[in-house]
């Protein structure tokens, strides 16, 4: 398959950071000061991340409410315009097609943002389950994303724009201007840090991009890569597709009961989760502290008194721990806060306190 | 551009070694450092542990991924750096400096045909 490039691509490049096909995307792992580095300027000022490789979908018309109802697991019905809420969409038996972010921009309205990696499989999906008298539009290609996460965020951003930050709460947004420029101005985010992602047509991506950099200069503002995003990401136990969650796994043994809510109308997938949430998940997801130098890698093997019990599903170094952290599934009886674990790496077994979630908490 | 000094030798898996005398002190290249990005551990061997030329003697673990060291040649290890064991990032900043790993006590001489001048670890990395 051909990797993509984006809007950005070239001017990574030249900042000199180390690109690989993420999802079929040529996208920025890190640049010259390292994973480390990116990670703590994230949780100490302000960082920006290209995600422009995620995928964004409009649907609209008399019966868009009720398709995204239907194809996802959350309450839309909950939402009011302006506001953003994380889901999933299930098959049938329960597995996960993928999680995303639903954004209602009016009564009939969505824009949903989807993983990169999942682009086609989720389109064809919906498109699948497309009732008559809604409109649909893959607008991926259109769209740059841009993170700007950190306690510097909206003091960066503001200078860029005439919109109120400080009245956008935490999973709202607003259509506004960024630079000039018509975006959409969303505080969310995938780091546990305050910050906004915005949504703009690719053509102003340079300018946007140096704006930023501009306004943020005198907070350290630096470009972050994929590396210190999943780094980020780990330490609030954030899923990602494709390591923590899959087709293979459920929301409810995945610790995404509190998006599913069975209660809701019909939708894909509740009756196999109604089962799963009667007889209780046989597993969990769950956060862990590894007590070893070494990592313990996604695929590592996780024991309990030397009997198999799971494996882990991401293993990263914490830089706001100092410490090595993991996610993985384990059998339910072993999922319980301060249950101790082994995971094995190389030929040793290493201890592994099952810890609550998140790792890390923002003190502001 | 990785640094590539004229007076080390190379491996293919990224080692280098300098020879002095019937004693090697060895390292992982600058370019290996730049691929791993951040390392975050060294697992050393022990003193007095006798090597094998390509075989592993310990794990390198940085943010990204693990990967095994090799050693150069063979012999026994007579010093391991012990400051790695707090700051493994100076692997990062100073690999054929304070980022050094092992010393090894050369058995088998012969085995330094084996290795790569810096022309071509240079050429190898390039290709």
């Amino acid at each position: 398959m051909e990797v993509k490039r984006l809007a950005l691509t070239s001017l990574h490049e030249g900042l000199g950071a180390k690109m690989v096909n993420f999802g079929g995307f040529l996208m920025p792992v890190q640049y010259k000061n390292g994973i480390i580095h990116e990670h703590k300027v994230v949780r100490s000022s302000v960082g920006v991340f290209d995600v422009s490789h995620m995928g964004e979908v409009v649907v609209s018309g008399e019966n868009a409410f009720d398709f995204v109802q239907k194809i996802t697991v959350n309450d839309v019905s909950k939402l009011v315009n302006g506001q953003v809420q994380y889901s999933a969409m299930c098959y049938e038996n329960g597995g996960i097609v993928d999680d995303l972010l639903v954004y209602k921009m009016a009564e009939n309205k969505f824009f949903l943002v989807i993983n990169a990696g999942n682009r086609d499989k989720d389109i064809s999906w919906m498109k699948q389950h497309l009732p008559k008298n809604v409109d649909f539009q893959d607008v991926g290609d259109d769209y740059t994303l841009l993170a700007v996460q950190g306690r510097n965020a909206e003091k960066t951003i503001q200078k860029l724009t005439e919109t109120n930050l400080s009245k956008i709460n935490y999973y709202f947004f607003v259509e506004g201007k960024i630079a000039g420029m018509e975006s959409i101005i969303s505080r969310t985010g995938y780091t546990g840090e305050d910050g906004f992602e915005l949504y703009f047509q690719t053509k102003h991506s340079q300018e946007v991009w140096d704006k930023l950099f501009e306004a943020g200069k005198e907070f350290g503002i630096e470009p972050i890569g994929l590396g210190a995003r999943d780094s980020l990401r780990m330490e609030m136990k954030m899923a990602l597709y494709g390591n923590d969650i899959d087709q293979t796994t459920n929301p409810v043994e995945a610790g995404l009961g509190w998006i599913t809510k069975l209660d809701k109308s019909n939708f894909i997938g509740r009756e196999a989760l109604l089962k799963v949430k009667e007889e209780k998940p046989k597993r969990n997801l769950v956060a862990f502290v590894v007590d070893s130098k070494r990592v313990a890698r996604q695929h590592t093997k996780i024991f309990a008194n030397g009997v198999e019990i799971g494996e882990v599903t991401s293993g990263n170094y914490s830089p706001s721990l100092d410490k090595n952290i993991g996610i993985g599934f384990v059998k339910s009886e072993f999922s319980k806060v301060g249950t101790m674990l082994e995971v094995e790496i190389g030929a040793n077994f290493y201890k592994a306190e099952v810890v609550k979630p998140p790792f890390y908490k923002r003190d502001y | 551009m990785s640094n590539i000094p004229e007076n080390l030798n190379y491996t293919a898996e990224h080692e280098w070694i300098k020879i002095e005398g019937e004693t090697g002190t060895a390292g992982i290249t600058d370019f290996a450092q730049g691929e791993l990005g951040d390392i975050v551990f060294v697992e050393l061997p022990s003193i007095g542990k006798h090597v094998q030329a390509g075989k592993t003697f310990g794990t390198i673990e940085a943010i990204k991924a693990v990967s095994d060291l090799y050693a150069p040649v063979s012999g026994e290890i007579v010093e391991v750096n012990k400051v790695l064991a707090e700051t493994p990032e100076m692997i990062n900043s100073d690999p054929y400096g304070e980022g050094w790993i092992v010393k090894i006590k050369l058995s088998n001489v012969s085995e330094l045909s084996n290795l790569l001048s810096a022309q071509k670890y240079s050429e190898l990395i390039n290709n």
